[in-house]
C-alpha cells in the first residue's frame, strides 16, 4: 500500500547518533538533579533537558525526511452533505410525533419545567457571595474617633507629619487588609488647600487624609508627588501607579489626571488632646473602585 | 507482534477501519499548517508542568512568617500560596525550571493561538464549512486567557495581586449586574472572601483545563471530519486535497515539533526567568509597585484602561457606567463579536456564500487582508500603549506626550494601514486569478453536467 | 587608490565629530583664572557666581519670582541654599543635576563637568553659606536586607518599582537606582529632589536608611536563580521573548519541520 523509497544508510547513522545524544541529555538531566547545592541548577537542567528534547526532535525531523517513506497522495475531500441522512432524520423525529394531538402544549410545559429546573439547580450559586446585598460596598472601618495607627499599630501623631512626605495609616483595631481601611495622610500649608466649602473643617493644621485606594481599578496609590521648588515643578499630586491616575489633595481629591472618574475620597481629621490623629466622621464618598449605584453617598 | 496486537484491539473495539483512516488521514504539505500543533504541544506541556505544580502549590490566603532559604524576605508575613511557591524555587530541585516552563508554556501557548488565528483569518480558512471550528477557536482563545489570568494570580505576590484588584474593577463596572457579579465571584467586598483563593484554584486547576480540553477535542474532531483546508496547487483543487497520510510521513514530523516545543520551552525556562516573584514581594491591599503588567496577553487591556479618558458616566448622583468598563470589558468584548462575527460579515460584504476548502493567499482576498491588517493594528496600538510608561523610563520620552501619541495614533493608523495594504493587495492583482480560475472550474463543471 | 588620505581624512573626521560630540555644551562650565591659586571657599564663590547665581540668586537666597536675566543667557528661577549643607550641594553637583539648563526641565543625570576640587569647593562654599546637614555616611553593611525591602515597598517603589528600575509619575520620571552609590541613596532621601518625597531622620531613621540602602544595593545583583533577569520588571520584557526568542524560534521550527517533502 506505501510505495517503496530509497534507504539511506548514512541517514540511519546520523539518527542513531542524535538519538543517542538526547539519551546522553537525560542522563544528564538525572545526575544533575542528584546533586544538592549545584550552582545555576536551574540553567543546568534547563540545558540537559531541553538538548535532551532538541536531539531527539533533530532525530526525528531527519527521520521524516531521510528515512521514513515519503508521499504526497491526493484524494477527495468528503462529501459537503448527506442530504439522504439528513432528510431521514428529519423524517425520523416527525413520524415519531404521529400520536402527538397537543404538541405545542406539551412543548411550552416542558420548556417551563426545564426552565424552571436551570433556575432551580443555578438558585445555589447565589450563596457564593453576597450579590444582593451591594451596601457592604459601602462600609468602611473608619468612625468618628477611630485612631489612626501605622502598619506596625502605634498612633499617629500630628507633630510627626512633616510636609513634603506622605505616609500610610490603617484604623486602629479594625482588619487592616480591606480596600477601606488605608489611608494616606499629607500636610499642607493650609493657605494651599481649596477643599469644598463643606469640608473646611477636615484638614486640621493642614493635615489632609485620603482612602489609599484608587477609585478607578482599586491599586493603592503609593505615589506622592511633592515638588521641591514649586514655582517650577508640577505640585502635589496623589498618584496611582496602575493607569497614572492623580489626584489634587489640596482640593479635596480631585482627578487632575489620568482616568479615575471620581474624585479620592478624603478622611475627615482631628488631632484629639495627646496630639494623636484621630477620624471626624467617614469618607467624602464610596472607597475603591466605582459600580453601578450612587456616585456621592456618604460610606456607613 | 504487530499483527497479533492489531487483531487484538480490532476484535474488542471493531476499531480497525477508524485506526486505518485515522493512519491515512492526509494532512496538507505546508509548515503554517503546523502552527496549530504549536499551540497543542503548548497546552500539553501546560498540562504536564501544572499536575507537578499543584503537587507543590498551597492554594490558601492563610497567614504565615517565612523563615526560609531566601534571606530578604524572612521574618515577612505572606500567605501560604506565596510561600509554597517560594518554596517550590528555592528549595525543590527541578522546582523552579519546572515552575517556570509552566509559566513560559502559558505565554507561548498565547503566542501560538494568535499566530495561527492570524494563519487562519488572511487565508480565509474560517469560511464554509468551518466557520464552527472558527468559533470554537476563539472561544479556547478567550478561555486561554482567562486561564493564565488566575494561574498567576493565585501566587498572592505583589504584580499579580494589584492585577486582581484591576480585575475586580472591571467586574464591577459592568453596568447593572457589575457589583452584584463581583460581589458573587470575590464573595464579599475585595480582597473578597478567603475562599476566593479556592475558586481561582478549582477554576485554572480543573474547571477551564477541562473545558479548554473538550474544546480542543471538538476543534480536532471537526478539522479531521471536514478535513484540512489547503493552499492552491497543480493538483489541488476544491474536491481533491492532496497531502502526507499520518502514518508514516506526519508522524515522526509531528512528534519532532512536540519535542521542538518541549525543547524551546525547557531550554528558555532554565536560562531566561520569568516571574521572580521573590523579587516582587507578597501583596498586600494597601501595597503598590510602579512597572507592574499584566502578562502580555492582557496587555491589551491595560492599554485600552490607560488611554481611555477621565470620566464616569452619570446621570445626577448615579453612576452608570465606571470607567473601566470600557478599556477593559467593551473593549476585548467587541473584539471577540468582531472575530466570531466575520464569517458571516465577509459573506455579507463579498457575496460569497460557498464552500470553501481551497485557502486564499492573502493578497488574493484585498479586503478581507486589509480590514483584518487595520484591526490587528488597531489592537496592537492599544497593546503597546499600554507600557508607554517603561517607553519614558527607557527612552525618556515624557509620558503625557506618548499617552496623547497613542490615543491619535490609535484613531488615524488604522485606517492608514487598511487603506495601504488594501491597495497592496490589489496592485498584487491575486483577486483576479483567482476569480478567473473560479469561472474556469464552474465552467468545466458545467460542461461536464451537461 | 589614495587609501591612506583617506584613512587619514577619516580618523580625523571620527575624532573631530566624537570630539564635538563629547565637548561641553553651549553652556559649560564658567571658570574663574588662576583656579589653583585660590582657596576652595573663595574658588567656591567664583564658580557659584559663574554658574549657580543666575537661578539661585547672587546670595545663593533664591530667586522666586519672574526669571531674572542671567550669565550665559541662562534665566533662572530656583530654591534658596541657604541652610541646605554639604548634603545637597554635594548630591546636586556629584550626580550633575545641577548645573541645569533650563529651571523648568526635570533635572537629569549628567556627565560631571567640574573637576573633583571644583565640586568640593562648591560644595564647601554652599556648606558655609548657613549652617545644614553635612554630607552623610551611611552603612549599609549595619542594615538589614530584609526590613530594607519592606521599607523601600512602602515609602518607595510606587515611583522606583520595587527592583528599583524606575518608573513614571504623573509629571516627571522615576530613574532607576541601578548605578547609584549609598552616599546618593542617602543624599536624596534627605533631600527629596524634584518632585521626590523628603524623608527626614524621624520619617525614615539613620538605621532604617541604613536597611533601605542594603536592599537598593541588593536590587543592583538581584537574585536570578531563574536565568537571564531581562531588566527584573516583569511582562513587557517576558512577552518581547515569549514572541521575539520562542515565537520565532518556533515559527523557523515549522518551517523546517513542514518543508515540502519532495515524493
Amino acid at each position: 500500500m506505501v510505495p517503496s523509497g530509497s534507504a539511506s544508510p548514512r541517514s540511519e547513522v546520523v539518527v542513531t547518533l542524535l538519538l543517542l545524544a538526547g539519551a546522553a541529555c537525560a542522563i544528564a538531566f538525572i545526575v544533575i538533579y542528584a546533586i544538592d547545592g549545584l550552582a545555576h541548577q536551574t540553567q543546568l537542567l534547563g540545558l540537559a533537558i531541553g538538548l535532551s528534547l532538541g536531539f531527539i526532535a533533530a532525530a526525528l525531523i531527519v527521520t521524516s525526511r531521510r528515512l521514513v517513506v515519503t508521499e504526497e497522495i491526493a484524494e477527495e475531500y468528503p462529501e459537503p452533505e448527506h442530504p439522504d441522512e439528513r432528510d431521514a432524520i428529519v423524517e425520523v423525529v416527525h413520524e415519531s410525533g404521529d400520536r402527538l394531538t397537543r404538541k405545542r402544549l406539551l412543548g411550552t410545559a416542558a420548556g417551563a419545567a426545564g426552565g424552571a429546573l436551570g433556575l432551580a439547580l443555578l438558585a445555589p450559586a447565589a450563596s457564593l457571595g453576597p450579590a444582593l446585598e451591594t451596601s457592604s460596598l459601602y462600609r468602611t472601618p473608619w468612625l468618628r474617633g477611630r485612631r489612626l495607627v501605622d502598619d506596625k499599630g502605634r498612633p499617629l501623631r500630628a507633630d510627626d507629619i512633616e510636609a513634603s512626605n506622605f505616609y500610610t495609616a490603617y484604623p486602629e483595631g479594625a482588619d487592616p487588609g480591606q480596600m477601606s481601611a488605608p489611608v494616606v495622610v499629607v500636610r499642607l500649608a493650609p493657605a494651599q488647600l481649596e477643599l469644598p466649602p463643606e469640608r473646611s473643617g477636615w484638614a486640621p493644621e493642614g493635615l489632609l487624609a485620603y482612602s489609599k485606594v484608587c477609585t478607578h481599578a482599586g491599586c493603592a496609590i503609593s505615589l506622592y508627588r511633592s515638588p521641591l521648588f514649586e514655582p517650577v515643578q508640577p505640585g502635589p499630586a496623589l498618584v496611582c501607579p496602575c493607569h497614572y491616575s492623580t489626584f489634587n489633595p489640596a482640593s479635596g481629591g480631585a482627578v487632575v489626571f489620568g482616568p479615575a472618574g471620581r474624585p479620592l475620597p478624603q478622611l475627615p481629621l482631628a488631632i484629639d488632646g495627646r496630639r494623636e490623629l484621630r477620624a471626624a466622621g467617614n469618607f467624602s464618598g464610596p472607597v475603591g473602585p466605582s459600580w453601578w449605584g450612587v456616585r456621592k453617598g456618604r460610606p456607613t | 507482534m504487530l499483527r497479533r496486537t492489531v487483531r487484538f484491539l480490532d476484535e474488542r473495539s471493531g476499531s480497525a477501519p477508524l485506526l486505518l483512516k485515522v493512519l491515512r488521514y492526509l494532512f496538507p504539505d505546508h509548515w503554517s499548517f503546523l502552527l496549530g500543533e504549536v499551540a497543542l504541544y503548548a497546552f500539553i506541556v501546560l498540562v504536564g508542568t501544572g499536575v507537578y505544580l499543584t503537587l507543590f502549590f498551597e492554594p490558601s490566603l492563610a497567614k504565615t512568617v517565612y523563615q526560609g532559604t531566601y534571606a530578604p524576605l524572612r521574618g515577612v508575613q505572606m500567605s501560604d500560596a506565596y510561600k509554597s511557591t517560594l518554596d517550590l524555587s528555592f528549595d525543590v530541585k527541578a522546582g523552579l525550571l519546572l515552575r517556570q516552563t509552566h509559566h513560559w508554556a502559558a505565554d507561548v501557548f498565547v503566542v501560538a493561538i494568535v499566530v495561527h488565528l492570524m494563519r487562519i483569518f488572511f487565508t480565509g480558512a474560517f469560511r464554509r464549512p468551518r466557520e464552527l471550528t472558527y468559533l470554537i477557536g476563539l472561544l479556547m482563545l478567550f478561555t486561554t486567557l482567562l486561564e493564565g489570568y488566575l494561574g498567576y494570580s493565585m501566587v498572592d505576590d505583589l504584580l499579580s495581586g494589584m492585577g486582581l484588584a484591576i480585575g475586580y474593577s472591571v467586574a464591577m463596572a459592568i453596568p447593572v449586574v457589575g457589583a452584584n457579579l463581583a460581589l458573587l465571584i470575590w464573595g464579599a467586598p475585595y480582597p473578597g472572601d478567603p475562599a476566593f483563593e479556592s475558586r481561582m484554584y478549582v477554576a485554572h486547576v480543573f474547571i477551564l483545563p477541562i473545558l479548554i480540553g473538550v474544546l480542543i477535542t471538538l476543534h480536532l474532531a471537526l478539522v479531521m471530519l471536514r478535513h484540512h483546508t489547503q493552499f492552491r496547487g497543480e493538483r489541488q483543487s476544491e474536491r481533491v486535497i492532496v497531502g502526507v497520510p499520518t502514518f508514516p510521513g506526519q508522524t515522526p514530523r509531528s512528534l519532532g515539533l512536540m519535542l521542538s516545543v518541549a525543547a524551546v520551552l525547557l531550554l528558555i525556562s532554565g536560562l531566561v526567568q520569568i516571574n521572580p516573584i521573590w523579587l516582587w514581594g507578597p501583596y498586600e491591599v494597601g501595597q503598590s509597585t510602579n512597572g507592574a503588567q499584566p502578562d502580555w496577553y492582557l496587555g491589551w487591556l491595560i492599554g485600552g484602561m490607560r488611554l481611555v479618558p477621565s470620566f464616569d458616566l452619570t446621570i445626577g448622583d448615579y453612576t452608570i457606567v465606571p470607567n473601566p468598563f470600557w478599556g477593559g470589558a467593551l473593549f476585548p468584548l467587541v473584539v471577540l463579536v468582531v472575530l466570531a462575527a466575520w464569517p458571516w460579515a465577509e459573506r455579507r460584504l463579498t457575496g460569497d456564500r460557498r464552500l470553501h476548502n481551497l485557502l486564499d493567499r492573502p493578497r488574493d482576498a484585498p479586503l478581507r487582508t486589509g480590514l483584518g491588517a487595520g484591526f490587528l493594528a488597531w489592537v496592537f496600538l492599544v497593546f503597546i500603549s499600554g507600557s508607554a510608561d517603561r517607553m519614558t523610563v527607557l527612552f525618556g520620552l515624557p509620558y503625557e506626550q506618548l499617552l496623547k501619541a497613542f490615543t491619535v495614533a490609535v484613531l488615524v493608523v488604522p485606517f492608514v494601514v487598511f487603506l495601504l495594504v488594501w491597495r497592496a493587495c490589489v496592485e498584487l492583482g491575486g483577486a483576479e486569478e483567482v476569480e478567473h480560475e473560479r469561472e474556469a472550474a464552474e465552467a468545466e463543471a458545467r460542461a461536464a453536467r451537461a | 587608490m589614495r587609501t591612506r588620505p583617506l584613512l587619514a581624512g577619516a580618523a580625523a573626521f571620527v575624532l573631530l565629530a566624537g570630539g564635538i560630540a563629547y565637548a561641553q555644551p553651549p553652556s559649560g562650565i564658567v571658570r574663574p583664572t588662576s583656579e589653583s591659586t585660590r582657596s576652595p571657599l573663595e574658588l567656591g564663590a567664583q564658580l557659584f557666581a559663574g554658574n549657580c547665581a543666575s537661578c539661585h540668586g547672587s546670595d545663593a537666597a533664591g530667586v522666586t519670582s519672574p526669571p531674572q536675566p542671567g550669565a550665559g543667557d541662562i534665566q533662572g528661577q530656583g530654591p534658596s541654599l541657604r541652610g541646605v549643607g554639604a548634603l545637597a550641594a554635594d548630591f546636586y553637583l556629584r550626580t550633575g543635576y545641577m548645573p541645569l539648563a533650563n529651571a523648568h526641565e526635570q533635572p537629569t543625570r549628567r556627565r560631571v563637568l567640574l573637576t573633583s576640587a571644583e565640586r568640593r569647593a562648591l560644595v564647601a562654599y554652599i556648606a558655609s553659606l548657613s549652617p545644614g546637614p553635612g554630607i552623610p555616611r551611611p552603612h549599609p553593611e549595619r542594615g538589614s536586607v530584609s526590613e530594607g525591602m519592606q521599607l523601600f515597598t512602602q515609602h518607595c517603589a510606587g515611583c522606583h518599582q520595587v527592583v528599583a528600575q524606575g518608573g513614571v509619575v504623573s509629571g516627571a520620571r522615576v530613574p532607576p537606582l541601578t548605578r547609584v552609590s549609598a552616599v546618593e541613596i542617602a543624599e536624596a532621601v534627605r533631600i527629596g529632589p524634584y518632585v521626590m518625597p523628603t524623608f527626614s531622620k524621624r520619617a525614615i531613621s539613620d538605621d532604617e536608611l541604613d536597611s533601605i540602602i542594603a536592599y537598593v544595593k541588593s536590587t543592583q545583583r538581584p537574585e536570578d536563580r531563574g536565568g537571564w533577569g531581562i531588566g527584573h520588571v516583569g511582562p513587557v520584557p517576558e512577552g518581547m521573548v515569549a514572541w521575539l526568542i520562542a515565537g520565532i524560534a518556533l515559527v523557523i521550527a515549522c518551517a523546517i519541520i513542514g518543508t515540502r517533502l519532495r515524493g
